[in-house]
Order: C-alpha cells, then sequence, then structure tokens
C-alpha cells in the first residue's frame, strides 16, 4: 500500500495535477501511513479514522486548476454549495463537487460523508479511497478535468456575452489558455510499432505504447480514455479502470463472436469499439477526454432548446467542429449508449461524444487515430480561442 | 395512516405450535439502529441465538428492507436467517424473486416464525389476513409441485423433500425458481413443519420523497449501464453470474477436484457461451431489476449460478453441461445447495478414489435428496463426511460451509474473506471478488494481504448494510453507498449519511459476531482448510499460484481482529458492543 501512495503521488506530479512535494497521501490498514509529517496530516488523520476508508489524499492543486478551483468556489456554486460541471465524468461519477470554506475535521468530513472529493478554495482538494489510493488520484483527477471544462464551458458563454460570468475570470482564463498552449507545443512522439502485425504480442504492445503516448502528450489524463486493435477476429481492449499509460497486463482478448466471457472486464465501451469494427474497416480505435474537445462539444448558443440540459443523449442538430461530428451518446450499454452514435458518425478522422469524450480510428494501426486525436484537440483549442476572441 | 415512509412498520411473528399470530411493532429507533432485511432479522434472532437449530423456540426470520416494493434499483431480494445446521453458526441468505414485495406490499417488513406444528402445514398471507392450512398432502412433492397447488399470483417459499430426509444443506424454494441455497436453512424451516409460506400483497410502500428517488434512480442506472460486468455484452445480463466462469478460469483459481487443482482442462467448452448456445436461455430477474441475471432455459430449466456451473463441471470432474444443467435442476426441485452438495460429492470421491466416470451425478443427488444409500452419509455435508470416514483434511470448508467456487491461492482478500464471514465459507459478506477480479472500484493486488484487513472489515459493514436495505449485492460492483444514501432518504425520509449507513452495517455484522460468539465460536473457527497452506494451486500462463502463506494470513487476520474490534482470540469486546449500542453478553 506505500508503495501504492507514493506512485500516484508521483502520478499526480508527473501530470501536472499537482506541484511535488505537496499531495500528502495516507493510508490505513490497523495503522496509518503517511508519505508526509505536515501540518494537515493531524487534521487528515482525524477524518481517515471516523469514515469507512482506507485512503486519503490532500493536495494543492497546481496551476492553473487552483485558480480555477478557487474561481469557482467562490462563483460558481449552486444554492447547496456545489459545483456542477455537465461533463460526463461528473454526470456518471462525481454527480456534482462540494466546496467547504475551512480545512477542519469537521468540514471536511460533513462534506466527505456526501461525496467522494471535496474542494477548499484557497487550500486545495480533499479525495479518499475504500481499497486503493488509486480511488484517490482518479477523483482527484476527475475533479481537476471537470473544474477545467466548466471553467471554459462557462467563459465561452460569458465571452459571447449570453451568461456574465461574476467577478473577473480574466486572469484565470488567461492562465489556463497559456498553460494549455505550453502543454501542446511539447508533444512530438508518434506510435513506431506499426502494421502489418505479426502476432498478438505485436497488437499487445502497440496498444501499450499508444496508450503512454497519448498520456505523454499531455492532452489526455492516464485514467480516462481506452484503446483497442481488431486483431483477426478478436478485440484487444484496455481493461475497465485501467490507465493508458499503465496498459501491460491489463488488456483483453475479446472474441468477436463472444465465445469466451473472460473479458468481463473490459472496457465499458467495448460494444462500441466492437460496432464500430463491424460497420467500418477500421482496425484500431483510440478514446480520450481531451479538454477542449471536450469544451467544444458542450458549446451551443440556443438556449432556448426543447433538449437543453438533456443535449448528453438528445442533441438532434447533427454538429459538426469543422469536419469532426458531435454526437450525443452515454458511457456503456444503456438505451442512449454512445455505441449507438458513435459508429455511424465515424466516417473521417474522428467523432466527439457530447461532454465525454474524443473516438478516432485507424486503418491498421495507431499512427492516424493517434495523430488525428492530436490534431483535432488542437484544433478544438484553436477553435474555442477564435470563438471567445473578443 | 401509516406514519412510515419505506417501513411497512409491522412485522408478523407466528408461533406455529399455537398456529397464533401477533404483530409487532419495531418502532423508528429500531429501524434505524438495524435498518431491515439481514439487521433486523439479526436483531429478532439474537435472543435466541445460544439455541439449537431445531429448537421451537429458535425462530426462522424472513425480512425485507425499507427499499422494498418502491422504485429503487435492484430492491427485490430479501433476507432469511436463523441457526444454520450445517455449521451451527448464524446464518443468513438471500432470496429474489417476488417474495420480499409481495410481502412488503401486505404490509409487512419481516416474518418472525417460531414453534413447531405437529403435522406440515403451510401459512397463507393476503395482506392483514393470515391463515394456517394444513399441508401433510404436500409431504414428499417436489418444490415446483409444491408451488403449482398454490395460487399463481402472489410469491411463494416451500421447503422441499431434501429438507424433510434431513439433508443439512437444504435450501428453501422461492416462486420463480430462487433459491436461497446456503446453510441449510430449508430444514429450519421443515423442522417447525412449515412446508410453504404463500403471500400476496395489494398495497403500496409509501416514499417520503418521489422526486430525489427518481433522480437517484437515474444515477444509479446509469452507473448500471456503464458496469460492463453487470450490463456489458459479456457481463451478468447477458450471460448471467455464468460469465465469470472464464475469467476465473483465466486467473488460473477454479477449484478443480476437490481444489487439488486450480485449472480444469475441459473448461473451455463448458463456459457460460456454451450454455446460451446450447439452450438458448432467456432472461430475467428479481422485481424490479433491470440487470435480469438469471437465464432460463427454452425448455423452462434455470441455467445455473456461476457456483454451481464451476462446481458441478470443475470441482467433480464433469465435462459435460446436460448433467450440470439435470444436477441444477434435481437441487432446484428437491430443495439443496448445489454448492455443498457438489463440495460434499468431490470430497467424498476424493476419499474414496471415484472418478466422475464411476458415479451417475443424478442418481447421487436423488439418493442424496431422499437419503437413499451413499445419500445417507452425502447429506450431511463435506466436513461431517470426511470426519466419519476419517479424513477430515478433505473437506473443503470454512466452519462446515463449503467454499464457493474461488481458490483461495488466486486471491488472498478472498482467502482471509472465507475466514472471517459469519456464516462460514464464503465471499460474499466482503466480496473481495469485486476489487481482486473484477476491478471495482478499483484493482487490488490479488496476491498480497497488504490492506486488505481494513478493505475486507469496510466491504463486510457495506455488505450488511446492502444486505439490510434487502438490495442486490451486484448492483455495488456499479454503484456506491453515495448512490444508495441519496435513494434510503429519498424513500424513507431519515438524513442518514452514507456513514450512518454503514455503521448501521458494522452493527449487523458485529451483532452476528456476537452471536457466534455466544454460541462459542473462536479463532479456531476463522481458518481455511490446510491444503491451502500446505499445496500450490497449479501455475502456468505466468501465473504462479503458490501455496497461501500462513503467516501472512494469520497476520492478517491479527490486523482484521484490531480492526474489527474483537480481541485476539477472534471474541467480540464488551466495549465494542456497548459503541455500537448492541447489548452485551458475557462470553
Amino acid at each position: 500500500m506505500e508503495r501504492l501512495i507514493n506512485k500516484y503521488s508521483r502520478k499526480l506530479v508527473s501530470q501536472k495535477i499537482c506541484e511535488k512535494g505537496k499531495p500528502v497521501f495516507g493510508i490505513l490498514d490497523d495503522i496509518t501511513t503517511w508519505n508526509s509529517g505536515g501540518d494537515e496530516v493531524q487534521i487528515l488523520d482525524s477524518v481517515m479514522q471516523r469514515l469507512s476508508i482506507n485512503s486519503i489524499l490532500f493536495s494543492p492543486a497546481a496551476e492553473p486548476y487552483r485558480s480555477i478551483l478557487d474561481y469557482l468556489a467562490e462563483y460558481s456554486t449552486d444554492t447547496n454549495g456545489r459545483i456542477r460541471p455537465d461533463d460526463t465524468e461528473t454526470r456518471t461519477f462525481l454527480h456534482d463537487i462540494p466546496v467547504t470554506q475551512n480545512f477542519s475535521a469537521s468540514e471536511i468530513l460533513k462534506a466527505l460523508m456526501q461525496r467522494k472529493g471535496i474542494i477548499i478554495p484557497g487550500c486545495g482538494i480533499v479525495t479518499y479511497g475504500t481499497v486503493s489510493p488509486e480511488q484517490a488520484f482518479v477523483t482527484y483527477s476527475s475533479i481537476c478535468f471537470s473544474s477545467f471544462v466548466k471553467f471554459m464551458a462557462d467563459y465561452y458563454y460569458h465571452a459571447k456575452g449570453i451568461i456574465p460570468m461574476k467577478g473577473d475570470p480574466d486572469p484565470v482564463f488567461k492562465k489556463a489558455v497559456q498553460w494549455y498552449k505550453e502543454s501542446l507545443s511539447s508533444t512530438a512522439s508518434s506510435p513506431v510499432i506499426k502494421a502489418p502485425f505479426s502476432s498478438s504480442e505485436d497488437v499487445i504492445n502497440s496498444i501499450i505504447e499508444t496508450g503512454r503516448l497519448t498520456v505523454e502528450s499531455g492532452m489526455v489524463d492516464s485514467f480516462f480514455g481506452n484503446i483497442s486493435v481488431r486483431y483477426g477476429d478478436i478485440i484487444y481492449i484496455s481493461q475497465t479502470g485501467s490507465s493508458l499509460d499503465e496498459l501491460a497486463g491489463c488488456i483483453d482478448p475479446c472474441p468477436i463472436d463472444n465465445s469466451t466471457t473472460n473479458a468481463i472486464t473490459a472496457s465499458s465501451e467495448l460494444s462500441a469499439h466492437k460496432a464500430l469494427y463491424s460497420m467500418t474497416e477500421r482496425k484500431s480505435i483510440l478514446h480520450g477526454h481531451p479538454k477542449f474537445s471536450v469544451t467544444l462539444s458542450m458549446l451551443c448558443d440556443d438556449l432556448s432548446c426543447v433538449n437543453r440540459g438533456q443535449c448528453h443523449i438528445k442533441c438532434s442538430r447533427g454538429r459538426f467542429i469543422e469536419d469532426v461530428p458531435v454526437v450525443p451518446g452515454e458511457i456503456g450499454t444503456g438505451p442512449d449508449s454512445l455505441s449507438r452514435t458513435v459508429p455511424a458518425a465515424m466516417k473521417g478522422r474522428g467523432v466527439i461524444v457530447w461532454g465525454h469524450g474524443l473516438f478516432t480510428a485507424g486503418a491498421e494501426d495507431f499512427t492516424d487515430a493517434y495523430r488525428n486525436l492530436l490534431d483535432i484537440e488542437k484544433m478544438c483549442f484553436n477553435n474555442y480561442l477564435s470563438l471567445v476572441e473578443r | 395512516m401509516n406514519q412510515y415512509f419505506g417501513w411497512a412498520g409491522r412485522v408478523l411473528k407466528i408461533d406455529l405450535s399455537s398456529k397464533k399470530y401477533e404483530e409487532i411493532n419495531p418502532g423508528f429507533t429500531i429501524y434505524k439502529k438495524f435498518i431491515g432485511g439481514r439487521g433486523l432479522a439479526g436483531h429478532y434472532l439474537r435472543p435466541y441465538c445460544h439455541l439449537s437449530w431445531d429448537s421451537p423456540e429458535t425462530p426462522l426470520l424472513f425480512f425485507t428492507g425499507p427499499l422494498t416494493g418502491t422504485s429503487s434499483p435492484s430492491s427485490g431480494i430479501m433476507a432469511v436467517m436463523s441457526i444454520s445446521p450445517l455449521t451451527g453458526t448464524v446464518s443468513h441468505t438471500y432470496a429474489g424473486g417476488n417474495f420480499g414485495t409481495e410481502l412488503k406490499l401486505a404490509g409487512w417488513d419481516g416474518i418472525i416464525i417460531t414453534g413447531r406444528s405437529e403435522t406440515l402445514c403451510g401459512i397463507r398471507i393476503n395482506d392483514k389476513n393470515i391463515e394456517f392450512t394444513e399441508a401433510e398432502q404436500m409431504r414428499g412433492r417436489s418444490i415446483p409441485a409444491i408451488f403449482s397447488a398454490l395460487p399463481a399470483d402472489g410469491g411463494g417459499a416451500a421447503a422441499g423433500p431434501a429438507a424433510e430426509n434431513g439433508v443439512l444443506f437444504s435450501s428453501i424454494g422461492f416462486t420463480g425458481d430462487y433459491s436461497p441455497g446456503r446453510c441449510g436453512l430449508g430444514l429450519v424451516m421443515h423442522a417447525k413443519g412449515l412446508k410453504f409460506i404463500h403471500v400476496k400483497g395489494s398495497g403500496s410502500t409509501a416514499v417520503h420523497n418521489s422526486r430525489d428517488l427518481g433522480s437517484a434512480r437515474g444515477d444509479i442506472m446509469r452507473l448500471i449501464s456503464a458496469s460492463p460486468a453487470l450490463t456489458g455484452e459479456l457481463g451478468f445480463s447477458e450471460f448471467g453470474t455464468g460469465a465469470l466462469y472464464d475469467l476465473i478460469c483465466s486467473r488460473r483459481m477454479l477449484p478443480s477436484d476437490n481444489f487439488r487443482k486450480t485449472v480444469f482442462p475441459s473448461a473451455g467448452n463448458l463456459n457460460a457461451w456454451h450454455y446460451k448456445k446450447r439452450y438458448n436461455p432467456v432472461k430475467t430477474g428479481c422485481s424490479g431489476c433491470h440487470i435480469l441475471c438469471r437465464q432460463i432455459s427454452e425448455d423452462g430449466r434455470a441455467v445455473p449460478e456461476f457456483e454451481a456451473m464451476s462446481h458441478f463441471t470443475a470441482l467433480i470432474g464433469n465435462n459435460d453441461i446436460d448433467i450440470v444443467m439435470e444436477a441444477n435442476k434435481i437441487c432446484s426441485e428437491t430443495g439443496m445447495d448445489p454448492v455443498s452438495a457438489a463440495s460434499s460429492f468431490a470430497c467424498y470421491m476424493e476419499i474414496n478414489n471415484l472418478d466422475i466416470r464411476d458415479i451417475d451425478l443424478s442418481r447421487l443427488l436423488t439418493d442424496t435428496a431422499y437419503s437413499k444409500g451413499e445419500g445417507n452419509l452425502l447429506k450431511l455435508g463435506s466436513k461431517k463426511i470426511a470426519e466419519s470416514l476419517g479424513k477430515p483434511e478433505a473437506s473443503i470448508s470454512v466452519k462446515g460451509l463449503e467454499l464457493p467456487a474461488y481458490d483461495p491461492r488466486g486471491a488472498y482478500g478472498i482467502a482471509l474473506a472465507y475466514a472471517t464471514s459469519t456464516r462460514g465459507g464464503c465471499h460474499h459478506q466482503a466480496y473481495p471478488v469485486s476489487h481482486e477480479i473484477l476491478r471495482k472500484p478499483a484493482a487490488t493486488d490479488r496476491f498480497s494481504f497488504s490492506g486488505k484487513a481494513r478493505i475486507n472489515k469496510l466491504a463486510e459493514d457495506l455488505n450488511a448494510v446492502i444486505d439490510s436495505l434487502t438490495v442486490c449485492r451486484f448492483i455495488f460492483i456499479a454503484a456506491t453507498i453515495e448512490e444508495y444514501t441519496k435513494v434510503f432518504n429519498a424513500v424513507t425520509g431519515s438524513g442518514f449519511t452514507g456513514q450512518d449507513l454503514l455503521i448501521a452495517g458494522e452493527r449487523a455484522f458485529y451483532n452476528e459476531r456476537m452471536m457466534n460468539g455466544i454460541r462459542g465460536l473462536t479463532f479456531h473457527d476463522d481458518n481455511l482448510p490446510a491444503r491451502f497452506f500446505n499445496e500450490p494451486g497449479s501455475s502456468g500462463d505466468g501465473i504462479t499460484l503458490p501455496p497461501v502463506p500462513k503467516d501472512e494470513f494469520l497476520n492478517a487476520r491479527a490486523r482484521y481482529y484490531r480492526i474489527r474490534g474483537l480481541n485476539p482470540e477472534g471474541r467480540p469486546l464488551k466495549e465494542k458492543c456497548i459503541e455500537l449500542g448492541l447489548e452485551w453478553n458475557d462470553l
């Protein structure tokens, strides 16, 4: 367990969510172990001892997340003191994000009895796990992602004069945009393992490589997304809950005819991947949650649309961002599943799912899928900037 | 007018000796303390927990939860509890189908049955009307035959021929072919002279805030749809729990040859896909459930659950799925737990050096149910079989309950869970399958005890809440207590936090631990069969299965005792009882 808190502390830093030395992680079995002796430990320990959890994480967020969180906490909470981003991650897993004002055991405890993570403005984020510190890491990362997307979506309506934001969001906006520009400029590598694949081992290595590169590009957070290759009559797909940058041992072989079910642990998007392979000649699929693809997919000026508030499942406008379609769809297999919308829309470089993420597909290997994911995200970023330019 | 939301506010107490009944009103304090289902049943069992399973005073309890009868997802199951004839421990098991919903709609949160009828009898519950009927004419009938004599509408529960013939692992059959099989509670039912219960309700469950319930329900439905294990195209919804067969096989932890091996060479031809191809089953499920994990073949037989599928193949060396279907049907119709039945056979086969070709499985099962020939011994379960034949080590059981189809050498959280479960060798109370195998809510290292003591304790508390709410445990592969707290509050108006519910779960679990303590159980009973410490599993495919490291197991168990609030001998502590608001008895 100690190994895990060190691992996820490092990941928070390498993914630029936290600054080095800031994450405070505690784990509890029969005794508590901390990775830090900071002042926060006493309060966090008190919280952990009183909750049915086995790990707790506190850290100030790195910029620009810190400024975004502080802004949203001050100006964008609802009547219950919660932030409500519209993206899929929030809707499905977080529901909403509570804000509490003080770093005190009683306030943190009260909020964490309701939700998996909380924002304390000027301080940071507190999250927890019940079986693994990984849960705390994922929730932390998810709060940062959702908050970023919400801020950028809100700023669009503000810049267009449709829904003004309170206070002065401009400094935060400029900081976030500059940070993202610098992130994009460092993306250079591309997959070296190419088709034709000579064995399933080749396929698996190609998936592992591309997953890692996708995270290293800085456009996609490690935990969110999935990736697959169709090789003969088998789909090799990343497992549910796996990290794109750690796919070794986490790829399930799924026969097209479902004749074995050992891939019950496969990604929740297996149905979408399978449908896409059956409807097209594509051989590889890459799915991630790049921030501006997600943000841009949520922007629509028609505030009086009857589907407003249900855009993620009901949008019928047939929207495009340049050549890339935006479709509705939920995670998984329900009646509004994205497996019913993405495959038919995959005619060009990729498909964006409303508020969720971007799917790209390649003819043979990941060369095109990977390049398209990066290009589409850059395109969305530039489109976003031109839309908010005043 | 009913002052309650969620709860009916009434419990039906029946004395079969006098054929009289009374209404008990637990009151808010008890409801909020024990919630319902497993927790509330445990509360009513506790004063009698020192008694023998066949004492007339020992109650047999059927309890619903506060969500039963509402649109809360997967809330259509119910808890059944008593003292187990097989293990001598407190025992609880769970029935799907519609019985619980009908009971709730009839205006009852639960039934407490005590006494003993001189002749076989039945109980008919129609809302508040309670009627006792003769049932001697049903003696010897199969469970489906009993149900065919009862009204088609409503829910039924029945003890079958196996219970009449003293099978220690007798189950209670419920309409819709549901059999809460473990621990032999069918035999308790028969010991009371009770052949069947039929219940029909015409009321409804009051909901405090329907809008909040709808919102919470939407959150849960979204999570169910996002769960590959539940509704993915390879998940329970498509293949039933048999979907686990290939996965457990690929992890090299499929118990084979009475747990002497952990792989079965024929497994590829015996997986859930083959049942689907051969029997073309349709999906069905409990009242109000969208997962629909039950599979019924074209000829009306239930496709076996994973445990039966595995134990009637790998554990006994059978590679014929027609035989598995038939074995499962015999268990269902006569009222026997297929897990204990198959494991008892595997134990018997090992001791007598028998091969699957040496036995006629169907005949042996029938002989067991009707106590004929070798069935006279087999009906006693593996522990007594092995002891009577002088090879106690051949019984792969904990506290006398045969282990399910996950070899503990392949997952150490499961190893610890088997040992500490209050009802014996059972993975369900801590359900480490979720994180060690299915990667939910996050994957853990299955070959490590690190952190597992607390993880298991927390999961036992959580699952005790789930069993008290009487929600299907599988749904928590996708949802969390966070979503169900919202459901609970919307239904009952209680204003609980998730932590409040988890403390109620801890209370329910500790109460069971207390009951077992009163019955004399200690750390000696929280152990694994020696085989797992001394013999390796079947390594291969890059996976090594050494014996479970005993020192690490014992250290993890000692940590578990500290975390659970037990003394080093695994017995409850007075201060912990008081902290949880439970009565203390000197042990």
